[in-house]
């Protein structure tokens, strides 16, 4: 049973321009996405795919002019702006990417929450300072403050862990140690979305990894098909990611994702595609089920 | 032809620590160099060093055994992990690139940077593509030394190799010297010749 589910979400942000014009930036469309209990999910994807803006949608969180269509499920139950509001920091915990976060005024100890025993042996695990609960947010460095950011969220009793970013600025052993924590809290039944541009570390610790790309999921993958290979996997765009790691060939293909406000009418990735059809440029393809992964392509394979 | 720090030291005044005690690296024409330290080692005070960015406490950056030009522009171009802090926001792109040599069609193209990109500003652009502006001035403004400090940190993988092959095949062609600040060691080891641990 999934405990979080999302089908064909579509986020778009009203904007006005000069006198009455309007225009609907489309920046999330028809994204599917679940996560079970007891596994890491990984979202991987350049930025502007949309990975950042679905954390703050699942948290209802948006800013006012965004307008948000399809279903979002929790525990198989419609997540509604009420029903955000409530789970949001008791069952759905955000770890956000930016310091600012943090109150500026409170020091990190009380701030951190959770019982203290628990806290201190986070800190701990991290390397962290004991002396770190007594300082303010302002007297952290950037990786110190981010390994706080990551405590956080463990403390709490969230069933549903949603991590931005929680990596960069840590060292490769205090990152590898978030992610082994990660992997602690979802082998006791919690279910974590780890979005990350750092694939590599993603393939290591995730069950699954969704790859991003312009606002939709294109390919929902077990994270072995990434080990194993270009053949092991559905979506053009999935492979291209692959030959463009530097220890997988370095060949990058040409062009860039379209932005919000130009994409293309059919496929996403059409424009750069070398086996795109007629059909592709038409109309959006629809997601398939193939060799256990789900792929938005009509020549995945 | 070398760029050289010699038993360099930095702290910011009397009262700091030492944020770089002792360091001496060479870096030759045609060759790149992976420097690889965990973080606190100051790797990018290094690369700020080596650019004239800043002055060593003790110690002295060498450019062909003479100290780096204090006129004009440096022959030693940094180029850092945002770009969005490296650009004037108030300036559109074309001026920004105008400003360092003229323009050069080959290398936009090399680039992938669009002509109407050179109309818009900053902020109208995402990062991968601000740092092809900022790879393109260091170049454009003839430089003979690229320091890269965590450049596509930030990029996505396919950005990242786009970046890195045109750096790669114009470092080849200039005979450039490279230094390479990464944590990423199979990057590494694909764009250097040669790596030193901080
Ligand atoms: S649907 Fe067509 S254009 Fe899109 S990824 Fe598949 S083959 Fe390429």
């Amino acid at each position: 049973m999934n405990l979080l589910e999302i089908q064909d979400l579509s986020v778009s942000f009203r904007m006005y321009g000069r006198g009455l014009e309007q225009t609907d930036l489309q920046v999330i469309s028809g994204l599917h996405l679940a996560v079970r209990p007891g596994e890491i999910v990984a979202i991987a994807g350049s930025s502007g795919s949309g990975k950042s803006l679905l954390a703050s949608a699942i948290l209802g969180i948006l800013p006012g002019n965004a307008a948000v269509y399809g279903q979002m499920l929790y525990k198989g139950e419609e997540l509604t702006p009420q029903r955000q509001q409530r789970l949001r920091g008791s069952e759905i915990a955000l770890v956000p990417q930016s310091v600012a976060y943090l109150d500026p005024l409170m020091k990190v100890g009380p701030q951190t929450g959770g019982p203290a025993e628990k806290r201190r042996s986070l800190f701990k695990r991290f390397g962290l300072p004991t002396q770190t609960e007594q300082l303010y947010p302002f007297q952290l460095s950037g990786g110190m403050a981010r390994r706080v950011l990551v405590s956080t969220a463990l403390i709490t009793d969230a069933k549903l862990i949603i991590a931005d970013e929680p990596t960069p600025g840590m060292s490769l052993d205090q990152a590898l140690e978030a992610l082994r924590l990660f992997r602690e809290m979802a082998d006791e039944g919690k279910a974590v979305l780890l979005i990350t541009h750092d694939i590599d570390l993603a393939f290591e610790f995730a069950d699954r990894v969704a790859v991003f790309y312009a606002g939709t999921t294109v390919e929902t993958a077990p994270a072995s098909d990434f080990k194993t290979g270009p053949e092991a996997l559905r979506h053009p765009y999935s492979k291209a990611l692959w030959r463009a790691l530097p220890q997988n060939g370095f060949t990058p293909i040409e062009g860039f994702q379209p932005y919000a406000g130009s994409l293309p009418k059919g496929c996403l990735f059409a424009p750069r595609c070398p086996y795109k059809t007629e059909q592709c440029i038409k109309e959006v393809p629809p997601v398939q089920e193939v060799r256990g992964g789900e792929v938005r392509c009509y020549h995945g394979t | 032809m070398a760029l050289e720090a010699q038993d360099v030291y930095f702290r910011y005044n009397k009262k700091q620590p030492w944020v770089l005690e002792g360091r001496s690296l060479k870096l030759e024409r045609g060759e790149r160099l992976a420097l690889f330290a965990p973080s606190g080692r100051g790797k990018s005070t290094l690369a700020m060093l080596l650019a004239g960015y800043l002055a060593p406490t003790q110690g002295q950056i060498l450019l062909d055994g003479e100290p780096l030009p204090s006129k004009g522009v440096c022959p030693v171009q940094l180029i850092y992990q945002h770009p969005e802090k490296a650009i004037n926001p108030r300036w559109r792109l074309g001026r920004v690139l105008e400003e360092s040599g003229s323009l050069q069609e080959d290398m936009l193209e090399a680039f992938g940077i669009e002509r109407p990109w050179l109309q818009r500003f900053p902020r109208e652009l995402s990062g991968g593509e601000l740092q092809r502006f900022c790879v393109a001035r260091a170049l454009l403004s003839g430089a003979q030394y690229l320091i890269c400090d965590e450049i596509s940190t930030m990029l996505d993988v396919i950005t990242q190799a786009q970046i890195w092959n045109v750096v790669l095949a114009e470092a080849e062609k200039r005979k450039l010297g490279l230094l390479a600040v990464t944590h990423n060691r199979h990057l590494a080891q694909r764009i250097c010749t040669r790596m030193v641990e901080l």
